[in-house]
């Protein structure tokens, strides 16, 4: 409607006009508390985001943050003591096919094939025989793993693995996908290729992704916005757009602008008084 | 040598097997020995030779199979019967906490009363018909079935559960394309247990109330002081107790082999 040319844009500018688009995400107030005979555990104090359409938005902090917590409360896996969600004017209350999640655990079910993994949503859609198909040879290719469509996940690398996890979420063509430190168990080299993967697929289709992790790193070069949250009180502490060239690689890591977010980010996690202007 | 006591390494095949192999021949020696010695009286320990003897005798005059033949069916009836209620209960106790309530409190106690102290009941009830031995069977796998196969629901990752849910899973999906197909293989691995579970109370049943049977084959051998017809029952139920346990680990690897281990 506001005619669109995603591909001729700088993301700053895509950013920008989501704001005037849609707001996909919605979280006020938002408080999860768990409740013991003797005490009371916060896990989240207080927090409120937007997520808008298209967006790649990570959500860094130490752990024992809320992070997790507050992405299974996206999900619909957890409820939330206070405050609410929202997506798309819809109130999140149970989990449903809308919200695509990876898990940093391996969770493809053992005991189907690599396409019958990525097929699971698509039969509950009641999605048709050679529609579907079309869908899962899509998303093999994507994924680059078309030659292992057979193979059963004990035969997969860890990498791999979360791979199938993130082709088998993406080909339910989900309203957002929900990443809760999806690298976290790989090798740093395994890791490296899966956040290029990651970028391009997102460079492609722009799923609106809500990605969790602590590895700040991985956070700039993967999104376009970066939530910081804080250990104790769990809130947002800073929400920094992320301003680097729309097509990344990884040699971008090196470059100036990266390490600058990098140092900011990293010296926000730690609580250093830093100088540095804080937008939200 | 040093390679031999290295923790949890393993060695190589053909010695695995010659060491497995010897122990056997080790205990058929020391047996041999034994009885060949004379020190031992032939009613108490009678010689390898003379089992074998009557081992030939029995399969070679077919005499042996009707017994075989009606213990496998009270077994297979028994076990069939316990499964079929069990696993559904099990899976019910392992997905709800409600059935938990309902159904494990009360298993876990009958499951710690002897099994062979109900055959008087059970022949007071059934009589001594083959009701009461599949009964007897029945009664002594059903209540260890199902808090096995609820602890391996309770395995199923959550992780697991929740990606379902995030795919658009419902309850029931999830207990149908999920939790029944996580369990499969594990479960298969429950029954094969209670498989060895169901021999063993077969011949309790068999010793106090029946006619037929190999229980009963060595009760009537007992009678006579045919001792190497006792130890060749005995032998005979073994073996049947072995097959059906790796049949069950065969079709294990054959039916799950998307299961680590599996083939």
């Amino acid at each position: 409607m506001f005619g669109r040319k995603k591909q001729a844009q700088t993301e700053a500018d895509s950013v920008i006009e989501a704001h005037v688009a849609n707001s996909k995400i919605l979280v006020s107030n938002l408080r999860k508390a768990y409740v013991s005979k003797k005490r009371e555990t916060v896990a989240i104090a207080d927090v409120s985001i937007e997520i808008l359409d298209n967006e790649f938005v990570s959500i860094v902090g130490p752990s024992g943050c809320g992070k997790s917590t507050l992405l299974r409360i996206l999900a619909g896996l957890d409820e939330a003591t206070g405050g609410t969600a929202i997506l798309d004017d819809k109130l999140i209350d149970d989990p449903g096919a809308d919200r695509g999640m990876v898990f940093q655990t391996y969770t493809l079910f053992p005991w189907l094939s690599v396409e019958e993994n990525i097929h699971f949503g698509l039969k509950i859609k009641k999605i048709p025989k050679k529609q579907a198909d079309e869908i899962v040879d899509h998303y093999l290719e994507v994924i680059k793993l078309t030659p292992f469509r057979k193979s059963y996940p004990k035969e997969l690398s860890g990498g791999m693995q979360q791979r199938v996890a993130i082709a088998r979420a993406l080909a339910n063509s989900p309203k957002v996908l929900l990443m809760d430190e999806p690298f976290g168990a790989l090798d740093s080299q395994t890791k490296s290729e899966m956040q290029l993967l990651m970028r391009q697929i997102w460079q492609v289709d722009k799923p609106t992704v809500v990605f969790i992790t602590h590895d700040i790193e991985e956070a700039v070069f993967l999104s376009t916005r970066v939530y910081v949250m804080s250990g104790q009180p769990s809130v947002i502490k800073a929400n920094i757009p992320i301003y680097l060239s729309y097509k990344r690689s990884l040699e971008i890591k090196d470059t100036t602008e990266f390490i600058a977010y990098r140092h900011r980010i990293t010296a926000l996690l730690h609580d250093k008084e830093v100088d540095v202007e804080v937008e939200s | 040598m040093r390679k031999l006591f290295r923790i949890r390494t393993k060695i190589d095949i053909k010695l695995y097997n010659a060491l497995a192999l010897g122990v056997f021949l080790l205990v058929l020696f020391l047996w041999t020995m034994l009885s060949a010695g004379g020190s031992i009286s032939q009613i108490f320990l009678p010689s390898p030779q003379s089992v074998l003897i009557y081992l030939i005798h029995v399969f070679g005059s077919g005499q042996i199979w009707p017994d075989i033949g009606i213990s496998a069916y009270r077994i297979f009836m028994g076990f069939v019967i316990a499964a079929v209620i069990g696993l559904p209960l099990g899976i019910l106790a392992g997905t709800f906490n409600f059935a938990e309530a309902l159904i494990q409190p009360l298993t876990e106690f009958i499951r710690y009363m002897p099994v062979p102290a109900f055959v008087p009941l059970i022949m007071v009830w059934f009589g001594i018909d083959e009701s009461a031995k599949i009964a007897l069977i029945f009664l002594g796998t059903l209540f260890q079935l199902i808090p096995m196969v609820a602890d391996n629901v309770r395995a199923v990752p959550e992780d697991l559960l929740s990606a379902a849910y995030t795919l658009g899973a419902k309850r029931i999906t999830v207990i149908m394309k999920v939790i029944i197909p996580a369990i499969a293989p594990r479960t298969m691995d429950t029954l094969r247990i209670m498989i060895g579970w169901a021999w063993t109370y077969l011949i309790v049943a068999e010793l106090v109330a029946a006619n037929s049977g190999l229980g009963y084959n060595i009760l009537k051998a007992q009678r006579y002081l045919k001792t190497d017809a006792i130890f060749g029952g005995i032998l005979i139920i073994g073996c049947l107790g072995l097959l059906t346990d790796r049949l069950f680990v065969l079709a294990n690897r054959k039916l799950f082999p998307w299961a680590e281990g599996g083939k």
